[in-house]
């Protein structure tokens, strides 16, 4: 594995920054959460975007997709985490597309992919019911009855939850709640009969929703994978998911570091630049030592994942964990060395921490990882 | 391709008829084991040693890419990576650590006359000469362009007056290279240059450093009115800081990637460790408080593995990040001591006597040394200083 990009990864990132810097700078997230846009990503810039193929990076040729892998697209959510770009990328293009590629049925895999590819579908992956992330701990039922299967149950802070056409879930078809054997998942419209949806208002104004699952009945068709194999399935697909989120970390590590490092060269107290204090000067190093850390991580987690490594759990929680513990420092000292113009809402800096504390949470905390670094390295 | 494949058998040949079985991995455990430095004044233990280093100084495979005319090997890169393939395959020793290798040579084939490179190379790279560094003093030590030993014109020779200070090894060196003022009215960085100067000459004297963990390789340096040739100067006349920032860069890399392999390499695991002193619950350690703490340094050790691979794969960047692999990487060998010791509860601070394995009581010693580390070659403030400045462009 070489820690470098290759030169179509290194293209599709200079299309990335070109795009989000000239159509997605940071005041395209800001007048989306002014006028309270009911989607909070824009369908205009989503369209953009598919176009310039971004939903299919993860889906084969054959399904209209560049099949251009889990590094080209991390690096794309890297550079539009430097805008904090908001955009279906996450839930559609990563997880949606990546889940049905990997374990959809030919049938799913041609009614779906296409349309993913084409931007005429986003999709949400549901899997969380309480208030820190364990896919264990699903109770959400899937009854077999009458030949289909009856969902109840309910999915906290699903991500694009509140506007997804499509609905991945996890579900219990056996066992109790703590036990990873026994879940399956399923694939359904999110209008179907019995599905409601509550869209939530977080404080890093992205969509988000609460869903309620009251006997909602599918089709044994809609099984995603094997049945009682969800619980792998879901934890293999959120690793590309916390992969690809982690280079968006990393992105809004970057911006939120090189603003303060432009501030500390302008701003002047006591008659100097505030940038020649060594006390501000030794935390800005080890910021960048940190990043610099991150960078290698999330490097050798996207590409382990291209490369099928059989190391790509242990890569996954580390550049989860790592981005997560980089992205809590930088952007509670970004503010810090900033001042007074730091917590202003006037000031971009306030929602790189909002946007923080939120996909720190989200797909595991840095906490969840370390834990599982630990157990999967055997101590 | 083809000429690497003949390449690879001549040298496969060459280590078959050539490396003593001692010096390779699966020898007799009883054999005495040199760590070989060279120079006048080495001692061989096991006879082999001196063999070994002999035939490899005489291929030039010490310095396996310095040009033939200069005693080295004249190989290529790829060349270079057969010779280290095929001694990785049967084991075989390095044949000789050397500060001449690491720090010196580089210097000279980058600014030495070629004189000098004649003279110097050949017998570094055949480990005739061992060298020392003369570069803090007992007034300069972060502040290192402060120095004051001085060296005075004195027509046909330099006379050096002044001292120098963590000298490691330099009771068992040969040559010292060293910072000296020839420009006392220049400006501190402006005034300094590098000079070689032979330990024989009159007026040069040694004191070895103790330390906390005991003995150390440090020493004192002290040059009474010694006279050295003008032709031992390296660069130009009050151009010495130059090629002393070029030379740290070496040792700051060096300094961190021995950290890590140290780390690597170790007897000492630090995981190993925790579930002996702690004991383990289902394969975890069992006081979860610490756990975590092994957790969060293991990852962070990761991550700067990664890291210093990716300097690699990048083609190895500017020398400031020389400094932060320098700062992280041995500010993260002093947290991997202190947990290790941390971990051996009352059987992590053992000193001395019969009570307790030798193993523990060199652990302590090295949970020592590690606090060196941070300091020597430049403290961590001074590399933080480095990256503010350098990378990060932050004003003075």
């Amino acid at each position: 594995m070489k820690l470098v990009l290759n030169e179509e990864q290194q293209f599709l990132k200079d299309t990335a920054k070109n795009f989000a810097e000239e159509r997605t700078p940071i005041n395209h997230f800001r007048n989306l959460r002014d006028a309270k846009d009911s989607l909070l990503w824009d369908k205009e810039i989503w369209d953009e975007m598919v176009k310039l193929g971004w939903a299919g990076i993860l889906i084969p040729e054959e399904y209209g997709g560049s099949d251009f892998g889990i590094t080209g697209m991390s690096v794309v959510l890297q550079e539009c985490g430097k805008t904090l770009t908001p955009s279906p990328l996450l839930a559609t293009a990563v997880l949606g597309a990546y889940a049905i590629k990997e374990f959809g049925t030919d049938e799913q895999k041609s009614k779906y992919l296409p349309l993913i590819a084409d931007g005429e579908i986003t999709t949400a992956v549901a899997f969380d019911e309480s208030s820190h992330h364990d896919i264990s701990n699903t109770e959400l039922s899937a009854v077999e009855a009458d030949g289909n299967f009856v969902l109840n149950g309910s999915k906290k802070l699903v991500v694009d939850g509140s506007s997804a056409d499509v609905l991945i879930v996890l579900g219990r078809t056996s066992g109790a709640k703590g036990e990873m054997a026994g879940l399956s998942l399923f694939i359904l419209e999110s209008h179907t009969d019995g599905v409601s949806r509550a869209k939530l208002d977080m404080a890093d104004s992205r969509n988000y929703a609460n869903i309620e699952f009251n006997d909602v009945v599918v089709s044994p068709n809609a099984l995603l994978g094997s049945r009682e194999a969800g619980g792998e399935a879901m934890d293999h697909i959120l690793d590309i998911g916390r992969i690809a989120l982690s280079a968006e970390m990393l992105g809004n590590s970057e911006a939120a570091f090189s603003t303060t490092i432009d501030y500390l060269k302008e701003r002047k107290q006591f008659g100097v630049l505030i940038g020649t204090f060594q006390a501000l000067q030794h935390r800005a190093a080890e910021m960048f030592c940190e990043i610099e850390l991150t960078k290698s991580s999330v490097m050798a987690a996207m590409q382990g994942a291209d490369e099928n490594s059989n190391q790509l759990q242990v890569l996954a929680s580390l550049a989860k964990s790592i981005s997560g513990d980089t992205l809590h420092l930088v952007s509670n000292e970004a503010i810090q060395m900033h001042g007074g113009i730091g917590v202003t809402d006037e000031y971009d800096l306030g929602f790189f921490l909002k946007r923080a504390r939120v996909t720190e949470q989200i797909f595991g905390s840095v906490n969840f990882h370390k834990e599982r670094y630990a157990n999967l390295s055997g101590f | 391709m083809e000429n690497l494949d003949n390449f690879r058998s001549e040298v496969k040949a060459w280590l078959d008829n050539n490396c003593p079985p001692s010096m390779r991995t699966g020898a007799d455990p009883k054999t005495p084991h040199d760590e070989v430095w060279g120079g006048r004044k080495a001692e061989y233990k096991n006879p082999e040693s001196k063999i070994w280093l002999d035939r490899m100084g005489e291929k030039g495979w010490t310095m396996p890419t310095v040009p033939k005319e200069y005693g080295g090997g004249g190989l290529s890169k790829e060349e270079v990576k057969v010779l280290n393939e095929e001694m990785f395959l049967i084991g075989a020793k390095t044949p000789l650590l050397s500060f001449g290798i690491w720090m010196l040579a580089p210097v000279l084939l980058e600014y030495g006359t070629e004189e000098q490179k004649k003279e110097h190379l050949p017998k570094i790279i055949k480990g005739e000469i061992r060298w020392c560094q003369g570069y803090s003093e007992p007034g300069s030590g972060s502040d290192l362009a402060s120095l004051a030993t001085k060296a005075e014109d004195k027509g046909d020779h330099f006379l050096v007056n002044g001292q120098k200070v963590w000298t490691s090894y330099a009771d068992k060196a040969d040559w010292i290279f060293a910072l000296v003022r020839t420009g006392p009215l220049e400006p501190k960085h402006d005034g300094i240059s590098f000079l070689l100067i032979d330990m024989e000459t009159q007026g040069v004297s040694t004191k070895p450093i103790t330390l906390i963990s005991g003995k150390s390789p440090f020493c004192e340096t002290f040059f009474d009115d010694v006279e050295v040739p003008k032709e031992n100067i390296v660069g130009e006349l009050n151009a010495g800081w130059t090629i002393a920032k070029k030379l740290l860069q070496h040792e700051r890399t060096f300094i961190s990637n021995f950290g890590l392999a140290a780390a690597a390499g170790s007897k000492k695991d630090l995981v190993t460790i925790a579930k002996k002193h702690f004991g383990e619950d289902a394969g975890k350690i069992s006081n979860s408080f610490f756990r975590t703490e092994v957790a969060d340094h293991k990852i962070k050790e990761h991550a700067f593995g990664l890291t210093l691979k990716r300097a690699g794969d990048e083609g190895g960047k500017a020398s400031a990040v020389a400094s932060m692999f320098k700062y992280y990487g041995t500010e993260h060998n002093k947290k991997r001591h202190e947990l290790m010791i941390s971990a051996m509860g009352k059987d992590g601070v053992a000193w001395d006597g019969d009570e307790f394995d030798q193993e523990d009581k060199n652990l302590t010693r090295s949970w020592l040394r590690t606090k060196g580390n941070s300091l020597e070659g430049g403290t961590s403030e001074v590399q933080l200083n480095v990256i503010s400045k350098r990378v990060l462009g932050l004003p003075s």
